[in-house]
């Protein structure tokens, strides 16, 4: 079953990685990301769920020279799950998506998601054309788990089935205009 | 399908978008939006992409803004439903958007199911927060495109115009055979 602490195997993927451009979805990845410490070119969304992964892929496109990280859940995931076909299509080598899979509505009272039936994430991402993708589920496959990543063929989809468990809220900045303005001054745009 | 003549407002309209700086264009497909989706698809400095819902092209846009590129959406009214919540990104987050949104449901429309949409779209943009201009005249689209894209781009809000059937003309059934 799902063994995974979420905090640690965020902390792993963005430690030392100060280049990768980061989207992450509503809730606890967002969450992760702040406790792994804030930075300006991670984008925390508050809202707009199910768009995490379109916007990675807008934002993938803008700066092909990148490398962009979707970090979400899979309830969030779930809402925009048309997006992976658009992924699909685009193609964009320079992706990578990491689903925090608990199978629950976190920030809500746990409701189970549809991943705690029998909906696989992975294997969506697979038929919409995803060339690599894989599940994590134990804490030896999250050792090594950002290079197995970006040397992978992208667009790469990854599910990390975590423990649900109630971590420490920590927050990211929460005004969309100053974490909008920081991340682009990062990339050196102007306005 | 033959091939149909681009209509007379396409150029000035995508001239107007391109002279915008757009370098991204999402979109679900619409008959009215044929000539504007040809010319993005063709266009070498422009990234086409075809979304499976529109709300898709909401939070895109805000990533390629994110990334140093402006863009368009492009949807039928109907897709306007589909955006809402989405919105608050580009609202909560000032994100420069531009939406072209094709009318149905709006002027000698023959399916009924696509009268509430039309009958809505535009106030529920504006409920969304979103600037909104109606053209009804083919001759003004490009420059309607024109003066939304550059207030948007001046952090006056997400903007959308929409493209009326007056200027698109209804969807004809004529050739439907009866059950």
């Amino acid at each position: 079953m799902s063994a995974l602490e979420r905090r640690p195997l965020v902390a792993g993927l963005l430690a030392g990685d100060d280049d990768v451009l980061v989207v992450t979805g509503l809730g606890a990845p967002s969450w992760d990301a702040a406790a792994a410490g804030d930075r300006d070119l991670t984008f925390p969304l508050w809202g707009a769920m199910g768009g995490a992964v379109a916007m990675g892929l807008g934002l993938a496109q803008a700066q092909p020279q990148r490398r962009v990280l979707v970090l979400t859940g899979d309830g969030e995931l779930l809402m925009g799950i048309g997006s992976l076909s658009t992924v699909g299509w685009r193609q964009p080598a320079n992706l990578a998506v990491v689903v925090l899979d608990n199978e629950r509505y976190g920030e809500t009272g746990g409701q189970r998601t549809h991943t705690a039936g029998r909906t696989d994430l992975a294997a969506v991402a697979a038929a919409c054309g995803f060339p690599t993708t894989f599940t994590v589920r134990d804490p030896t496959g999250t050792a090594g788990l950002g290079e197995r990543l970006w040397s992978s063929p992208g667009p790469r989809f990854c599910v990390a089935k975590v423990r649900p468990d109630d971590e420490p809220l920590v927050m990211p900045p929460r005004d969309g205009v100053v974490l909008r303005e920081r991340f682009r001054r990062a990339l050196g745009l102007s306005r | 399908m033959g091939e149909v003549q681009e209509a007379a407002w396409v150029a000035g309209a995508w001239d107007a978008l391109v002279g915008a700086g757009v370098r991204q264009v999402a979109f679900v497909p619409d008959a009215g939006l044929i000539g504007l989706i040809r010319r993005a698809e063709a266009a070498p400095d422009v990234v086409a992409v075809p979304l499976t819902t529109e709300e898709e092209g909401v939070a895109l846009l805000a990533g390629a803004w994110l990334g140093g590129q402006f863009g368009a959406l492009f949807m039928q009214s109907s897709g306007v439903g589909n955006c809402v919540n989405m919105l608050s990104l580009a609202r909560t987050c000032a994100f420069p958007l531009l939406c072209v949104v094709t009318m149905r449901g709006q002027f000698g429309e023959r399916n009924p199911w696509q009268v509430p949409m039309g009958r809505t779209a535009a106030d529920v943009l504006r409920l969304a927060g979103l600037g909104v201009f109606e053209v009804d005249d083919a001759e003004r689209v490009a420059e309607t495109v024109a003066a939304a894209a550059a207030m948007t781009l001046a952090g006056g809000g997400a903007m959308a115009v929409l493209i009326g059937q007056r200027v698109l003309g209804a969807k004809a059934f004529a050739a439907a055979v009866q059950p």
